[in-house]
């Protein structure tokens, strides 16, 4: 785990340009730092020493020098893809998992890729053929950005490292905002700055001659509704899930340094929890954050499963006003505005495990999206459930049910509860079906922003821009995996990954690794019957009993919480902060040109005034302050947006 | 008396609900869910606007987009209801 910067192309003093690049990514790779310089290109990499602690320095070559890999990840099968190559007469140099990438390449070219299970973003610069191969991992854990300044292609892990390049300034993209105003984060390639782009998940980029080509190796697919289930028997599903998880996070212990956990209290980091202890000879350090509010802290749970597990257990505890002192820290990592202040708690949290001395954590995250756990997925069912009889007033109330945890919901009539979930008379074919009540209530937040940039974007509309670029196939799905392709091609790798996971875990040089990202697990849930995943109003229920005997009753039978943290609140709560009112404050706003700044005035006070506001309000609190950082971060106080779109 | 219970609504809606822009057209027969107006929240501040502001309890029953998602459909709930007793 680590970052890199590089070029292909013609570039003056390459080597100082390469040692800027990496020296603003330093967080991610505080062990070690390097540069390669050739006649036409250059790589430079920050490592965070994790497997081959003495002798996997990088940017690295291959015994003749013709190929040179910077590389940020971990490749977790590279022992058994070591063992092939071996047997195939390869010698090794290095005890690392990049040597095995750099022979499998020069064994397969491109082709590697389909042989690599992990979490990645390299650069392999190929000097027989002179040309630069880019590539990332299937689900988009690892972070590649790139550009095209004068000609001359560079990459990066980070923007920041971009931002260095001669030349080039910060502009917010502005179609990227309406993307975050609508579905949360920016549709990649888009990133939030004009002409910076984002390799996406499973992408390859190959550039040569002058060229640059851009192509998927893999693919997430589902099987056409209607087609012969590939499991029909339950507990011969749940057996092989277990083996597959099993492995996965076998494989994800591999390290040459201690291997933590991550503890929320919730199914899915208490079964990797779970599966982690035995497999720790050592013993398993865990990490939990709690919080003051009875709303968001599971502590009890928390505690509960380290109890259970017998795990050396440490938790920060996020206060009131932490996540206001932090945030305008969590922007400049972030890379962009965000509707939520979520991502701040997990900066304090690897912060906490960087205090304590470790450098990987295993994380539960992407159980939600691989077997169906989020509430829209339930709410998409019953919505369509109410969408067969538009007038029912009884089914409704099961909305109620869905979301116990939301006091205001409880008091709504069934009528108001449908007008609020389009669950009236609403196309039940529309792709978006299941995401639609949500891009609506979070593009109600557009209403702040300033008649100029609403001119400037003119007619664009986020949420059909999305419903154009899914794949033909989509149609042919069952309802749950549109939306679960939805959450995992999109919001998986946009937000969750990237806002919530690599960027506030590498600020402080922690590496987060998935079990339930193995993209065998992946590809195996993506054949499993509807049914099984989400059974009734059952989220996760193979997953459930796959692993039954792992955990207390009370934590596995648990209904899923999400993930939340106090939003406008978190700032208005604490007294006045002075970088807040000032990046809020009219003539700040005004500045900017992007938000209405008398109405942005008002939701300020609304929110002074009002502790607790509704979903809209919230976004686009946090959506403004996040912008106005952004800029402040990344543009210098001199606001001003990309004058078009 | 209506225009006056509905030009304190609007007033209402203008700053609580669209932060003082007084340029949205807001027609009184406007749905004020489907125009991405009020929120499930926002029901719930429009409820205790209108029990603080004329004096009316709401009971559940009442609390439906029938009485509630419109200027006019407000402003009319509150001339029938004004000094009657709730319904719930």
């Amino acid at each position: 785990m680590c970052g890199f910067g590089g070029y292909f192309g013609s570039v003056p003093d390459a080597k100082n340009l390469l040692e800027r690049m990496v020296s603003a990514i330093a967080h991610r790779g505080p062990d070690e730092n390097g540069v390669f310089v050739d006649k036409e290109a250059g790589l430079g990499h920050v490592r965070l020493s994790i497997v081959g602690l003495g002798d996997g320095q990088q940017p690295m070559s291959d015994e003749s020098g013709e190929l040179t890999i910077a590389f940020n990840g971990e490749i977790f099968n590279y022992v058994e893809l070591r063992d092939e190559l071996r047997a195939k007469g390869r010698r090794f140099r290095t005890s690392s998992d990049t040597e095995v990438i750099l022979h499998l390449y020069d064994v397969m070219g491109e082709e590697c890729l389909s042989r690599l299970n992990g979490d990645f973003s390299f650069a392999i610069w190929d000097r027989r053929r002179q040309r630069m191969m880019l590539a990332r991992d299937r689900m988009g854990v690892r972070p590649l950005f790139y550009m095209n300044n004068g000609g001359t292609l560079y990459f990066a892990s980070e923007i920041k490292a971009l931002l260095q390049v001669p030349g080039v300034s910060a502009e917010l993209d502005p179609i990227a905002l309406d993307q975050i105003f609508t579905l949360w984060a920016p549709i990649a390639p888009r990133t939030g700055f004009r002409d910076i782009h984002e390799l996406e998940p499973a992408h390859l980029m190959i550039a040569e001659k002058g060229k640059v080509a851009i192509r998927p190796y893999w693919q997430l697919d589902y099987p056409d509704r209607g087609a012969s289930p590939l499991f029909t028997d339950e507990r011969a599903a749940a057996e092989e899930l277990r083996a597959l998880l099993t492995d996965a996070t076998r494989i994800r212990m591999r390290a040459d340094v201690p291997v933590g956990s991550y503890l929320s209290g919730g199914l899915d980091s208490s079964i990797v929890a779970a599966m982690a202890t035995g497999m720790a000879p050592q013993g398993l350090r865990t990490f939990s954050v709690t919080f003051d509010s009875v709303e968001h802290d599971e502590s009890a749970f928390q505690m509960e499963m380290a109890t259970a597990l017998g795990t050396h257990h440490s938790a920060v505890a996020c206060r009131a006003g932490d996540i206001a002192r932090s945030f305008p820290e969590v922007i400049r990592f972030a890379e962009r505005p965000i509707i939520r202040t979520a991502p701040a708690p997990l900066y304090q949290l690897s912060g906490l495990v960087r205090e304590q001395g470790l450098k990987v954590v295993l994380t539960g995250e992407g159980a939600d999206e691989v077997f169906a756990g989020y509430d829209i997925f339930k709410e998409a069912r019953v919505r369509r459930f109410c969408g067969r009889q538009p007038g029912s007033r009884i089914r409704p109330h099961l909305f109620r049910k869905l979301y116990p945890y939301i006091p205001g919901l409880q008091q709504q009539s069934a009528e108001y509860l449908a007008a609020f979930f389009g669950a009236g008379d609403v196309p039940l074919d529309d792709p978006l079906f299941s995401h639609r009540p949500r891009f609506k209530s979070t593009a109600a937040t557009k209403i702040f922003f300033s008649g100029d940039l609403r001119t400037r974007l003119s007619n664009y509309d986020a949420a059909e821009d999305l419903a154009s670029r899914l794949p033909a196939a989509f149609s042919r799905w069952h309802p749950l995996h549109q939306a679960q392709y939805l959450e995992s091609r999109f919001l998986l790798p946009g937000y969750i990954l990237s806002s919530q996971g690599d960027r506030m875990a590498m600020a402080h040089g922690i590496e987060g690794r998935f079990p339930f990202l193995d993209h065998r697990l992946v590809e195996f849930a993506t054949r499993l019957p509807p049914e099984m995943k989400l059974k009734g109003l059952v989220e996760k229920h193979i997953l459930r009993e796959a692993t039954k005997d792992l955990l207390p009753p009370s934590i596995g039978q648990r209904t899923k919480q999400p993930y939340r943290a106090p939003d406008s609140h978190s700032f208005t709560g604490v007294g006045e902060l002075e970088y807040v009112r000032d990046a809020m404050s009219e003539a700040r706003v005004s500045d900017s040109g992007l938000f209405n700044a008398k109405a942005v005035t008002k939701l300020y006070e609304k929110c002074q005034s009002q502790p607790v506001t509704g979903f809209r309000d919230n976004a686009a609190f946090v959506g403004v302050l996040s912008t106005q950082l952004w800029l402040q971060t990344f543009t210098g106080s001199g606001i001003r947006a990309a004058e078009a779109a | 008396m209506t225009e006056t219970i509905k030009d304190k609504v609007r007033a209402f809606v203008i700053e609580n609900f669209l932060f003082g822009d007084t340029s949205y057209d807001l027609a009184d027969a406007a749905s004020l869910i489907e125009n991405d107006i009020i929120d499930s929240t926002g029901v719930l501040e429009l409820v205790a606007f209108i029990e603080d502001q004329f004096g009316i309890v709401m009971g559940d029953a009442d609390i439906v987009p029938a009485n509630l998602d419109s200027l006019a459909r407000i402003s009319a709930f509150i001339e029938a209801r004004v000094g009657a007793p709730a319904t719930a």
